[in-house]
């Protein structure tokens, strides 16, 4: 029962940097911007978090730093992609190969240094509950928060005027500019969310799931976010779904070690990716589906001017 | 006229727009009283659409001043213009596909009118309740992609009426209905000024004009060039000063259409039936389509946009094969093509003419000369071995420009630099030159000014001389009885039977569009037929 | 004009790499000689620009012609992983025979190798519709698991005291040098002489058009006839081809066998040297230089200067942004010039 108990953990935590970059990527998205720079704004919101936990001390400095780095880089990406109107894919690649050199530089002295993790945060009697206690209400603030996450953007993007209005640009930013609503300024502040989100994905890593830097530490869970944005059609609790199934798939490796099952570490890290592309399909063979859920604007340049 | 009266709801004074280059409207003066219906006349490019844009703040004028109830005022964005009671019905909707009927007027809306549950609930209720009085039929809670365009125009409307507006601008509101829906939207607008409302009609349907409004504004070339009382005046005065020195459309026709009657069919298409193409918002199904067309003769086909037009012109020309389910015969010259691509299908003789010109008709970015070797290659000698012959492409590019008088700089100007008609008289050409036994055209003139119009079907029916069958595929009705021998109608993805134009009547034709009497109309074609 | 903006996009870069120098505190000038100027005051320098442009070439020259047709296929350094697995594994098996044949059997099977790779995203996103922007990306994680699983295990040199690597390969797999005393091989006229082809084929055949169109206007090569499908496929199967060459090149050159990591990137980098390159083949070939000496700086300025090899991506990705920027800028001056002469759709 402990091993059941200790495996939903670590599925718990390998979920939650999913959940907050998808979370961050399907607001963006859902405006009509495409940000390939999920994995860059991951890596540097890792390194911010660190760094500013290393120097600080202070677990929120850490969180705050870590979603800060995030938006930063996605500013770069609002810049090009929404003010200059350059290519979303091109953009988006820059900023992972950006963040991804700027992340290792500025962590370069940060390699080795030891930080014991986010402080958890037990839910006075009912972490007391067997079972349930242990699973649902000892975990770090940011555990609790990615479980509100997606019904925050749910009742945001569903039940709120300026939700509404984000749906609305992302299904045709013409039709929007027409009817007076500002297209760009809209975009640039779901890119910052998205990428804030990223970086609090990032302070995640790199204070509660390996509580280290590493150069490359997302390890490609950027482009797993993306990928669930797709599986989870742009609805929040899908996303949620999503996430904690890639999170089981992460951590099979680890238990399946555990168990003794004699397949090679490397086959097992391949999961992840594997069933990344193997949802992609399942969910993309459906055109018709794609279409009627993804926002119509995605990845679409506006020119205010036309 | 006294002057005694209250100002104008509306006055604009030398209202003046310039885009780079050139200058869409100059000096531009009107007036406009609450309960009347006016129109605002002019042929495309008259600078009708810059106009009201100004009014309703998506455009700034450069010069000129608006004055509303006498004061004037500074309509920054369309924020500011419904503010002060101005709504809007564009010609292109602003509704959202993916969002639900409600949630795009609350859009229209003020914020206040989304913010929690029981404003969203009252909200519901208002719009049904001014659909009802209005006679405008709609379900709150449906999705967009659900409704037929009718129904979209009516959203708009409502979405307007809900703002309470003094002036409601309507930019070419008839171009996508029926002539039975235009007339139920005439008696609602009727209504409407009754009870005090504005209206700014816009259009360039001479008719609809007669039907409506009591004085007309005229424009051309971005100047007014009159405001008349609409019943002092004829069509043809009307249409004399729209259009300045240019003649009306001439009717195109032969005098008979027998001599073609005894040819051998050139395209045959029986039991044609084509599921809607995945995720296309609006798709439409082809439902057992069948026609043939005889060497020498035009055929009609007219529609309401989104009756299958475009799912119609796609399987014609081979863009997309058939897929599983897909059913039905085609022919070019007696030859089974319904399964050969578009390649296999020019190289039996098949052109076509989309009706998007830019992105589809010709690349944006590239020059003439390798747009003119776009579609030609399969027809012209234009390749060797693979390899492009550069200046086979070029000369045959610069023929197309010299025979159909395209404004261009050269075969090596990008299609983007050319105006809209200049580009469609360069892609037409393109085709023409082919000398194909089949031509398809969707929209041949399209917002073309009437001496570019006038061209392309006088080289049109050139063709069809020549022994070529040609299809032409246009929501304009008015073009489509002066150009076409046969005529039918494209509903819901059914198409009627075929019509000789000389026989039927335009009231005829506008009620097989709206899908009317498309049952029992066997033996009555082949009477009208004749 | 389109030159001008990648060489407004590099002056820029130098600068904020020298205010990016200063601020950790290096002595700018100093560091840009290390990072440019120093590797290139040898023939040695030279020769070791060409052994790094020759990957970048090769990959990021087919990377283009996918770019003007809108396949987005960044997952080159997978396929150049596939490609050393494959060609080396050949090395492998055949590392007793000395024979002529055994390299251009290599060389094949690194062909082959990328384009059974690259096949995989081409075939899910033409019959499945799946995004193969996901789809190559995650194979490279793949591709990298699956050399490090083979060096780790069944390759592993009996006798290389455990370490991650196979045995190094025969003299009969190793690519010949073409100067003598440097390490510069075979693959840089490879490069160039897939570069030649493609420019032929982009700017004379049918083939080049057609992807030109679909990739500027997809509906405009539907009705055209020309195959979206087909032009997915070659794409694919081009860089592909050309990563796995690449990749075999790596090994059976420079390194002589096979590691977990042998490619700095190059995949990646190569996607930088396409969009600098302007999609151009010419202009890749003088991208392809630039951002080999920028690895070149990287390891000088590692050696000289102590700085962190992580300053090569900083400023390939600065490189990356400005040129973005400049495009956008230069082009908007040109699209209102355009519009100044043809108003007629403005004013429609």
């Amino acid at each position: 029962m402990d091993l059941l108990i200790a495996a939903m953990l670590t599925i718990i935590t390998a979920a939650t940097p999913l959940l907050y970059a998808a979370l961050g990527e399907l607001v963006a998205e859902k405006s009509g911007v495409l940000n390939l720079g999920v994995e860059g704004m991951i890596l540097l919101g890792a390194v911010c978090g660190f760094a500013a936990v290393t120097f600080t001390g202070n677990a929120a400095a850490g969180i705050a730093a870590g979603a800060l780095g995030g938006a930063a880089l996605s500013s770069v990406f609002a810049l090009l992609a929404l003010g200059l109107q350059a290519s979303q894919v091109a953009t988006g690649l820059a900023l992972t190969i950006f963040g991804t050199g700027l992340s290792a530089l500025l962590g370069q002295d940060l390699v080795g240094a030891a930080y014991d993790g986010l402080p958890k945060l037990a839910v006075p009697l009912l972490s007391e509950i067997p079972l349930a206690g242990a699973l649902l209400f000892h975990h770090d603030i940011l555990v609790y928060g990615s479980l509100a996450l997606p019904a925050a953007v749910a009742w945001f993007l569903t039940r709120t005027r300026a939700g509404l209005v984000l749906r609305a640009v992302g299904d045709s930013h013409e039709v929007a500019h027409a009817m007076g609503y500002p297209v760009i300024r809209i975009r640039c502040l779901a890119t910052l969310f998205g990428g804030a989100c990223a970086g609090l994905a990032g302070a995640y890593l790199s204070l509660a799931y390996s509580p280290l830097w590493i150069e490359n530490m997302s390890a490609g869970r950027g482009w797993i976010a993306l990928a669930l944005v797709v599986f989870a059609t742009w609805r929040p609790w899908r996303a949620l779904a999503g996430a904690y199934l890639f999170g089981g798939i992460t951590i099979a490796q680890l238990h399946a070690q555990a168990l003794g099952v004699a397949i090679p570490s490397q086959i097992m890290s391949m999961l992840p990716y594997l069933a990344t592309i193997a949802v992609l399909v399942l969910i993309s063979r459906d055109k018709s589906k794609i279409k009627r859920n993804a926002p119509a604007c995605i990845g679409r340049a506006f020119h205010p001017s036309s | 006229m006294p002057d005694n009266r209250p100002p104008p709801l509306l006055s604009l004074r030398g209202m003046t727009k310039t885009f780079p280059g050139a200058v869409a409207n100059r000096e531009v003066d009107l007036d406009l009283r609450g309960g009347e219906i006016h129109a605002l006349l002019g042929e495309n490019g008259a600078g009708k659409s810059t106009l009201v844009k100004m009014i309703y703040g998506v455009l700034k004028a450069d010069a000129g001043r608006i004055m509303w109830r006498g004061e004037e005022v500074d309509i920054r964005d369309p924020a500011a213009a419904r503010k002060l009671g101005i709504a809007m019905v564009f010609q292109h909707f602003s509704l959202f596909d993916s969002l639900s009927v409600l949630e795009n007027i609350a859009l229209g809306l003020a914020p206040a009118a989304w913010a929690g549950r029981g404003r969203r609930n009252e909200l519901r209720s208002r719009i049904h309740a001014v659909s009802a009085r209005y006679g405008l039929p709609l379900h709150a809670d449906r999705h967009m992609h659900t409704l037929s365009v009718g129904e979209r125009q009516r959203i708009e409307i409502v979405r307007c009426l809900l703002q309470a507006p003094k002036l409601l601008i309507m930019d070419e509101p008839t171009s996508v209905l029926t002539p039975q829906e235009t007339s139920r939207l005439f008696e609602t607008l009727k209504q409407l000024a009754a009870e005090g409302l504005a209206i700014l009609y816009i259009s360039h349907k001479l008719d609809e004009i007669a039907a409506l409004c009591r004085r007309a504004t005229i424009l051309r070339g971005g100047r007014v060039v009159d405001c008349v009382q609409v019943a002092d005046q004829n069509a043809r005065s009307l249409a004399a000063r729209m259009m300045g020195e240019e003649l009306p459309d001439a009717d195109l026709r032969p005098p008979a259409a027998a001599a073609t009657a005894d040819r051998p069919a050139r395209l045959e298409v029986a039991g044609l039936s084509r599921a809607p193409a995945a995720g296309v918002a609006g798709g439409v199904a082809l439902k057992d389509i069948s026609f043939a067309v005889r060497g020498g003769e035009i055929v009609g086909i007219a529609g309401v946009a989104g009756n299958g037009q475009d799912e119609l012109l796609s399987a014609l020309c081979g863009e997309s094969p058939p897929k599983p389910g897909d059913t039905g015969c085609m022919a070019i010259d007696g030859q089974a093509c319904a399964l050969a691509g578009a390649r296999r299908r020019r190289r039996m003789g098949l052109a076509v003419v989309p009706a998007e010109r830019l992105g589809r008709g010709a690349v944006a970015g590239m020059s003439l000369a390798e747009n003119a070797l776009l579609t030609a290659f399969e027809r012209l000698p234009l390749m060797s071995h693979g390899f492009i012959r550069a200046r086979a492409c070029r000369r045959f590019a610069a023929a197309v420009v010299a025979r159909f008088k395209v404004k261009s700089r050269g075969v090596d100007a990008p299609a983007a630099s050319l105006s809209g008609g200049n580009l469609q008289k360069f892609i037409v050409g393109r085709e023409l030159g082919q000398s194909p036994g089949l031509l398809v055209v969707a929209q041949p003139t399209w917002g073309l000014d009437a001496g570019a119009a006038q061209a392309i079907g006088v080289a049109l029916r050139d063709l069809a001389e020549r022994g070529a069958a040609i299809v032409v595929i246009s929501q304009d009705l008015d073009e489509l009885m002066s150009l076409c021998d046969r005529i039918a109608a494209i509903c819901a993805g059914r198409l009627s039977p075929l019509f000789d134009t000389r026989a039927v009547s335009v009231e005829r034709v506008g009620l097989l569009m709206a899908g009317a009497d498309a049952g029992d109309n066997a033996n009555r074609a082949a009477r009208d037929a004749g | 004009m389109v030159y001008l903006s990648p060489l407004l996009a590099l002056g820029i870069s130098l600068v904020a790499g020298t205010v990016m120098f200063g601020a950790m505190g290096v002595p700018p000038g100093g560091a840009l000689y290390a990072f440019f100027v120093e590797p290139l005051t040898s023939a040695y320098g030279w020769a070791e620009l060409g052994v790094k442009a020759a990957p970048l070439l090769l990959i990021a020259v087919a990377l283009a012609v996918g770019f003007r047709a809108g396949v987005w296929n960044i997952g080159a350094e997978g396929q150049l992983t596939l490609g050393a697995i494959c060609g080396g594994g050949i090395a492998l098996w055949l590392y007793r025979v000395d024979a002529a044949w055994v390299l251009p059997l290599m060389l094949a099977g690194g062909v082959l190798g990328g384009m059974a790779w690259a096949a995989i995203p081409a075939f899910l996103k033409t019959r499945f519709n799946t995004s193969e922007i996901l789809t190559s990306l995650m194979l490279t994680y793949v591709a990298a698991l699956l050399l490090s699983l083979l060096v780790h295990g069944p390759w592993r040199d009996p006798d290389g005291f455990n370490f991650p690597e196979s045995r190094l390969f025969s003299d009969a797999a190793t690519l010949p040098v073409i100067l003598p005393g440097t390490r510069l091989h075979l693959g840089l006229p490879f490069a160039l002489a897939l570069a030649a082809a493609v420019w032929v084929m982009l700017s004379r055949s049918l083939v080049g058009f057609q992807i030109k169109v679909i990739g500027q206007a997809p509906a405009a090569g539907r009705y055209a006839g020309f195959s979206e499908r087909a032009t997915v496929w070659f794409c694919f199967a081009l860089a592909g081809g050309a990563a796995g060459l690449a990749g075999i090149v790596e090994v059976s050159g420079p390194i002589g066998q096979l590691l977990p990591g042998i490619s700095p990137g190059y995949g990646f980098t190569a996607i930088i040297v396409a969009f600098l390159g302007r999609l151009h083949p010419l202009g890749v070939a003088l991208a392809a230089c630039l951002l080999a000496l920028s690895y070149l700086g990287g390891e000088a300025a590692q050696i000289t200067l102590n700085l962190p090899l992580a300053v090569t991506g900083v400023f390939q990705g600065m490189l990356l942004f400005f040129l973005l920027a400049c495009d956008v800028l230069i082009l908007y001056r040109m699209r209102i010039r355009l519009r100044n002469r043809h108003p007629g759709k403005a004013a429609a």
